[in-house]
C-alpha cells in the first residue's frame, strides 16, 4: 500500500547557508496519528512546509498518496489540510465566508452543509456573523482548524496546534483530532508536549539538528521515557556496593555520597519499597531522596550521542 | 485549471472593495470632480480648445489614465501583499493552484476595478462636459490593456515590497509624476522641441496618447506605437511575475 506521505533523501539549505534537513527518510501511514517530535530549530516546520508547497526543497522527493509534491502538485496539496503554528487569519471577513475561501482555493466547490458541519465541529457556529478580528485568540486557533478542513483533506498537518491553547480547549482540539483519525484522515501534529504525543499518537518520530533520529511506535518510545531515576542522598560516604544490593544494580555517584537506582514507572513493580528496606538492612543512612525523569531533550541527545544516523 | 480556486480570489478580491468603498471608489471620483473643477472651469475658462477639443473635455481621458494607472497599482499591490503582511499567504502557496491561476486572480479583480471605476470617472465627466468618443472600441482596449499592465505591476510591486513604505513609493514616485508629465493636462506638442524628446522616454506618455487618440482623433504619438508600447509594457511585466513563481522570489524560502 502506497504511504500517504513518503520522504526520501530530503534536504533543505536555506540562502542563508543553513542546513535545515539533511538527507530526511521518512514514511506516513495511511490513518494514523503520526507526531513529530523535536526541540525549537529542529527542523519540524521546515519538513512540513515541503510537504505543503511553502518551502522549496534543495534535493530529494515528497510523494502524498503516491503524488509527487512537485511534478503533480495540484493531486498532492489537495488531499492535503494544513494548520500552521504562526496564528494568521483575515480580520474582517466571518467565518464562513474565510471557509468557503479556503475550500475554493483547493479546487472543491461549494458545499454550504459541509462548511456549517466544519464549524459546528469546532463550536463556531455561534460566531458565524462575527467578524474574525473580534474572535478570541482560541477560537483563532480553531478557526485556523475549521479552514485546513475546509475542503475534507485526507491528511492534515498540525503544527504545534495547542501552543497558548488553554486545558478545555486543547481537550476538545484532541477529541476531534480522534474523529478526523476514526473517519479515515492521516494526521501529523508536531508538539513540545511529550504527554500530547503519549495521549495522541500511533507513532512518534523525534528530529533534531534536521536528522530524523528515531522513529518508532509510541508504546515503544514511552517505555524508554518511562526510565526514573532515584538518588538516595547518603548520611555517611561508602565505599563500596553492599552485596545485598547487587540485584538493585545501583550505582555510586557523588563521591560514595549518593546512590542511582534506575527504574521502570510503567513496570508492575518500581521496586522503590523493596530497595528502601534493602538499605535500611544493609545499614546504610540516607538524609535525602529524589526522583528525575529523563526529558525529552534528554533522550534527543542520548540518542544523538549514540546513534548519529537515522533510527528507523 | 483551478477554477474554484481563481473564482475565491476574485471574489474575494471584489468583495474587499465592496468593504473599503470609499476609499476604492468615492475618493477617486471626488479628487476626479476636484480635478475637473480646477483645471477644467478655472484653467479651463483662459486655454478654452487645444486641437479643436474644449480643454474641459481634452483632460478626461487623461484624468481617466491618472486614476486608472494609479487605482490598478495600488489594489493589486496591496491584494498580494496584506496575505504576505498578516502572514495568510501560507494557504495560497499551499492550495493546488498554479502561478498563473494566482495571477488571474488577484490581478484580474484589481484590473475589474480599475476599469469599473475608469467607468465611473467617465459617466462623472459627462456631468461636466459634453464629451463624443471617436473610437469606443479603441477606448475600452485601452482602458484594458492599461488596467491589465499596470495591475500585473502592482502585483510585482506587492511581492517586490518589504514594508507599507515601499509599496507607496511607485505610485506616489513614480507613477503619478510620469501620468502628470506624460501629457495628462496638456498635449506634449505645447513643449519646447527638447522637453517634447524627453516625454518620449516615458512610457505613460503612449498611454495618454493613445487612450485620447481614441476619444478625439488627435495624439502626440503615432497611435500604432501606442500600442505596441502597451503591449510591450504587458509582456515586460509578464515575464517578471513568470519569473517571481519560478524562482519563488519572496514568497518562498
Amino acid at each position: 500500500m502506497t504511504a500517504a506521505i513518503s520522504v526520501s533523501h530530503l534536504n533543505k539549505t536555506y540562502a542563508s547557508g543553513f542546513q535545515a534537513l539533511k538527507d530526511i527518510n521518512l514514511d506516513i501511514r495511511h490513518g494514523e496519528i503520526f507526531a513529530l517530535l523535536g526541540p525549537n530549530g529542529a527542523g519540524k516546520t521546515t519538513l512540513i512546509g515541503i510537504v505543503c508547497g511553502i518551502v522549496r526543497p534543495t534535493s530529494g522527493r515528497v510523494t502524498v498518496a503516491g503524488h509527487d509534491i512537485i511534478a503533480d502538485y495540484r493531486a498532492a496539496r489537495s488531499l492535503i489540510g494544513l494548520v500552521p503554528q504562526e496564528l494568521t487569519t483575515d480580520a474582517f471577513e466571518t467565518p464562513p465566508a474565510t471557509l468557503r475561501f479556503s475550500r475554493g482555493l483547493f479546487g472543491k466547490p461549494p458545499n454550504p452543509d459541509h462548511i456549517e458541519k466544519v464549524l459546528k465541529q469546532l463550536s463556531l457556529w455561534d460566531k458565524r456573523d462575527a467578524k474574525i478580528r473580534m474572535l478570541s485568540g482560541g477560537m483563532k486557533r480553531r478557526l485556523m482548524i475549521a479552514k485546513a478542513l475546509a475542503h475534507e483533506p485526507q491528511i492534515l498537518f498540525l503544527d504545534e496546534p495547542t501552543a497558548g491553547v488553554d486545558v478545555e480547549l486543547r481537550k476538545d482540539m484532541w477529541q476531534l483530532v480522534r474523529e478526523l483519525r476514526a473517519s479515515g484522515v492521516t494526521i501529523i501534529l508536531t508538539t513540545h508536549y511529550i504527554e500530547e504525543a503519549e495521549d495522541m499518537a500511533d507513532r512518534v518520530g523525534v528530529i533534531n539538528h534536521g536528522e530524523i533520529i528515531l522513529v518508532e511506535d509510541k508504546a515503544e518510545l514511552m517505555r524508554k521515557l518511562g526510565k526514573k531515576q532515584l538518588t538516595l542522598e547518603l548520611r555517611e560516604r561508602v565505599d563500596a556496593i553492599p552485596a545485598a544490593l547487587a540485584p538493585y544494580r545501583l550505582a555510586l555517584a557523588g563521591g560514595g555520597t549518593e546512590l542511582i537506582y534506575n527504574y521502570d514507572t510503567r513496570g508492575e513493580h518500581t521496586g522503590i519499597t523493596d530497595l528502601l528496606d534493602a538499605v535500611r538492612h544493609a545499614g546504610i543512612k540516607f538524609k535525602d531522596l529524589q526522583t528525575t525523569q529523563s526529558s525529552l531533550e534528554d533522550i534527543f541527545v542520548g540518542l544523538v550521542s549514540r546513534d548519529s544516523g537515522a533510527g528507523r | 485549471m483551478n477554477f474554484y480556486g481563481v473564482r475565491a480570489i476574485y471574489t474575494y478580491e471584489m468583495a474587499r472593495t465592496g468593504r473599503t468603498l470609499f476609499q476604492s471608489v468615492v475618493s477617486p471620483v471626488i479628487s476626479t470632480s476636484l480635478y475637473f473643477i480646477v483645471f477644467g472651469a478655472a484653467i479651463g475658462s483662459r486655454i478654452t480648445h487645444i486641437d479643436g477639443v474644449s480643454y474641459g473635455a481634452f483632460i478626461v481621458p487623461g484624468l481617466i489614465m491618472l486614476m486608472l494607472l494609479t487605482q490598478s497599482v495600488t489594489n493589486a499591490a496591496f491584494g498580494i501583499y496584506f496575505p504576505r503582511f498578516v502572514g495568510t499567504i501560507y494557504e495560497i502557496l499551499s492550495a493546488p493552484i498554479s502561478a498563473f491561476e494566482i495571477v488571474l486572480g488577484y490581478v484580474g479583480a484589481a484590473a475589474t476595478k480599475s476599469i469599473i471605476l475608469g467607468l465611473i470617472i467617465l459617466a462623472t465627466s459627462f456631468l461636466f462636459v459634453p464629451i463624443h468618443i471617436e473610437h469606443p472600441f479603441w477606448m475600452l482596449a485601452f482602458l484594458f490593456l492599461t488596467a491589465l499592465s499596470f495591475s500585473l505591476l502592482g502585483f510585482i510591486l506587492g511581492i517586490w515590497a518589504e514594508g507599507f513604505e515601499k509599496l507607496q513609493i511607485v505610485p506616489l514616485l513614480i507613477i503619478t509624476p510620469l501620468t502628470f508629465l506624460g501629457g495628462t493636462f496638456y498635449s506634449t506638442s505645447v513643449l519646447p522641441p527638447f522637453w517634447r524628446t524627453v516625454t518620449l522616454f516615458n512610457p505613460l506618455v503612449y498611454l495618454i496618447s493613445g487612450f485620447r487618440w481614441s476619444f478625439f482623433g488627435i495624439a502626440d504619438v503615432n497611435v500604432q506605437m501606442s500600442v505596441a508600447m502597451t503591449l510591450l509594457f504587458l509582456a515586460v511585466c509578464l515575464a517578471i511575475v513568470s519569473w517571481f513563481f519560478k524562482t519563488g522570489y519572496r514568497l518562498k524560502n
